[in-house]
C-alpha cells in the first residue's frame, strides 16, 4: 500500500525538479514545510543528506581507486575497506535519490551496515594499529573526516526512520 | 603553487559558506546574490586550476604526484556549481546548507592541496 504512495511522490518530485526556473511556487511550497514532505527521502534535509553521502562517494571512491591502482600492496586491508566504504556510499547515495519506500528500507539496511562498518573499523585501528599502515576513511571513527563518518549514519538512520513515521 | 590564491579561495568558500548559513538560519533559500559569490568563488577555483596546469607544464612536480594534484583540482572547481544546482532545486533553507555544506568542502580541499602539493610544508 504505501508502495503506490512513494512512487506517485516520487513522480511530482520530478515535475517540482524541471520547474525550478519559477522561483517564487518553490519556494512558498518550501517554507510551509521546513523539515521537508512527509514520506520523501529525497527533499529538505534529505538533500543535504544526499549531498553529503555524494561527497563521501567521490571522496572514498577516487582515493580507493588511487590507493589501489597504485600502492595496492603497502597497506592492502586499509585500501580494501576504503573501496567497501566507497561502495557503501554510492549505494546509499543512489537510494536516496531514487526515494520511495523500498529505497527507503535498502538505504536504512546500509545505513546500519555503515555504521557498523566505521565503528568496527574504527576499533579495529586503534586496537591494532599495525594491520593498518596506510589510513582508511573509517580509520580512528572517520577523525581525518571531522568524524563525519560516523556522523552521517547516525543522522542518516535518524532521518529514514523519521520519514517513515511521517509517511503513516 | 600560488599560495595566496589558495588562502584567498579558502576564505572566499568560508565566506559564503557563513553567508548561506546565514540565509539558512533565517530559513530562506538561496538567493540571486548567493549565486553571485558562488560564481565568484568557481571563478576563483578555475583560475586556481589554470594556474596549477601552467604551473605543472613548466615542469614543476607536486609533492604527492600529479594525478592526485589534478583530481583535487578538478574536485574543487567542480564542488560550488554542484551544490549550486542542488539548491536550486531545494528552494528552502536546506538548499541553503547544501551550499554551506559544498563551500566548507571547497575549503578543506584548499588546505588537502596545499599538503599534496608541498608534501606537508611546516608539519
Amino acid at each position: 500500500m504505501p508502495e503506490t504512495e512513494a512512487t506517485a511522490t516520487a513522480g511530482t518530485d520530478t515535475g517540482a525538479g524541471q520547474q525550478t526556473g519559477t522561483e517564487k511556487s518553490g519556494q512558498g511550497a518550501g517554507t510551509g514545510a521546513s523539515g521537508g514532505r512527509p514520506g520523501r527521502i529525497n527533499t529538505g534535509p534529505g538533500k543535504l543528506l544526499v549531498t553529503l553521502y555524494g561527497i563521501f562517494t567521490v571522496g572514498a571512491a577516487s582515493r580507493s581507486i588511487v590507493q589501489l591502482s597504485t600502492r595496492f600492496h603497502e597497506a592492502p586491508l586499509a585500501y580494501v575497506l576504503s573501496a567497501v566504504a566507497a561502495v557503501v556510499y554510492a549505494f546509499i547515495t543512489l537510494a536516496l535519490v531514487r526515494g520511495g519506500e523500498n529505497a527507503r528500507r535498502a538505504a536504512l539496511v546500509c545505513c546500519c551496515v555503515e555504521l557498523l562498518g566505521v565503528l568496527g573499523v574504527g576499533t579495529w585501528t586503534l586496537v591494532e594499529p599495525s594491520a593498518f599502515p596506510d589510513s582508511t576513511v573509517w580509520s580512528d571513527y572517520g577523525m581525518g573526516y571531522l568524524f563525519i563518518p560516523v556522523l552521517l549514519p547516525v543522522t542518516g538512520l535518524w532521518w529514514l526512520r523519521r520519514s517513515r513515521t511521517a509517511e503513516g | 603553487m600560488l599560495t595566496p590564491l589558495t588562502v584567498a579561495l579558502g576564505v572566499a568558500a568560508l565566506a559564503l559558506a557563513a553567508w548561506c548559513g546565514w540565509a539558512a538560519y533565517r530559513d530562506q533559500p538561496t538567493k540571486d546574490w548567493h549565486f553571485i559569490g558562488m560564481a565568484v568563488v568557481t571563478l576563483l577555483a578555475l583560475v586556481q586550476l589554470v594556474v596549477g596546469i601552467v604551473q605543472l607544464a613548466r615542469g614543476e612536480e607536486p609533492a604527492d604526484g600529479k594525478v592526485i594534484f589534478l583530481s583535487y583540482q578538478i574536485g574543487v572547481v567542480a564542488c560550488v556549481p554542484v551544490v549550486g544546482l542542488i539548491s536550486l532545486t531545494e528552494r528552502t533553507k536546506w538548499g541553503s546548507l547544501t551550499v554551506v555544506a559544498g563551500a566548507v568542502v571547497l575549503a578543506v580541499l584548499q588546505v588537502r592541496l596545499h599538503d599534496i602539493w608541498g608534501g606537508g610544508t611546516g608539519a
